[in-house]
C-alpha cells in the first residue's frame, strides 16, 4: 500500500463517526454484503459516511491492509474497525450495535 | 469430513480450515449458484461460500479475531479465488 493511499484512509476513519467501505453507494449498492451493511446501518438510524472503492483503486486495495481484512464492506465506527458484514448482521441481531452506537453516541438512545 | 459435493476450490477450503483449526464441526457450502451473473462471479461456479465453523480455537476470541483466523487459513484464496465468504465462527458450546 502506498504512503498516500495509507494517509487518506487514515484520514476518513478519524474524520468521520461512522465509515462504510463498501461497493456502489447506499442508493446502489453493487454487492449483497454491501447492501446488507447498508441496510443494517440505515435500519438502526445511524448517519454514516460511505466510501465506493470500486470508484478508487487505491482505497480498495489499500483498504485491506489497513485493516487487515481481506473483503468489503468494512465498517469503522469512531476510528475502530468493527468488521464486515458478517459481524454487523450478527452485532445487529444480538443488540450489540445498536449499544455500541448508542454508547458511541451516534445514535439516540 | 471433506464434503464431496463440492468442487476443487471448495474443497481446497475444507481442508485448509481442518489442517489451520481442527474444527470440531465445519460445513463449507457453495452459494455461488445464487450469485450466478453478479459482479465476482467468474464462471467457475465456485466464487461465493459460506463456512459454518466450529473449533476450540475461537474461545475467548473476538468476532475479529475469529475471522482473522479463518481468512489466514485460507490465506491466499481469499485474494485470488473466492470473491466472497460469509463465516460463523463458534467456540464450542457457543
Amino acid at each position: 500500500m502506498t504512503d498516500t493511499a495509507h494517509d487518506r484512509i487514515s484520514e476518513i476513519v478519524s474524520n468521520n463517526d461512522v465509515v462504510l467501505f463498501m461497493k456502489g453507494t447506499p442508493l446502489f449498492p453493487q454487492c449483497g454484503f454491501s447492501s446488507r451493511a447498508v441496510a443494517i446501518l440505515e435500519r438502526l438510524g445511524a448517519p454514516f459516511e460511505s466510501v465506493d472503492v470500486l470508484q478508487d483503486q487505491e482505497v480498495r486495495q489499500g483498504i485491506k491492509s489497513f485493516s487487515d481484512w481481506p473483503t468489503i464492506p468494512q465498517l469503522y465506527v469512531k476510528g475502530e474497525f468493527l468488521g464486515g458484514s458478517d459481524i454487523m448482521m450478527e452485532m445487529y441481531e444480538a443488540g450489540e450495535l445498536q449499544q455500541l452506537l448508542t454508547d458511541q453516541g451516534v445514535i439516540a438512545a | 469430513m471433506v464434503d464431496s459435493s463440492l468442487g476443487p476450490v471448495g474443497q481446497e477450503i475444507a481442508a485448509r480450515l481442518e489442517a489451520a483449526l481442527t474444527p470440531e464441526r465445519l460445513a463449507v457450502i457453495n452459494d455461488s449458484a445464487q450469485h450466478r451473473g453478479h459482479m465476482g462471479d467468474d464462471g467457475s461456479g465456485e466464487s461465493h461460500f459460506t463456512v459454518e465453523i466450529v473449533a476450540a480455537a475461537f474461545a475467548g476470541q473476538s468476532r475479529v479475531a475469529r475471522q482473522r483466523l479463518v481468512n489466514s487459513a485460507l490465506g491466499d484464496m481469499m485474494r485470488e479465488k473466492v470473491h466472497a465468504l460469509a463465516i460463523k465462527a463458534r467456540a464450542p458450546g457457543e
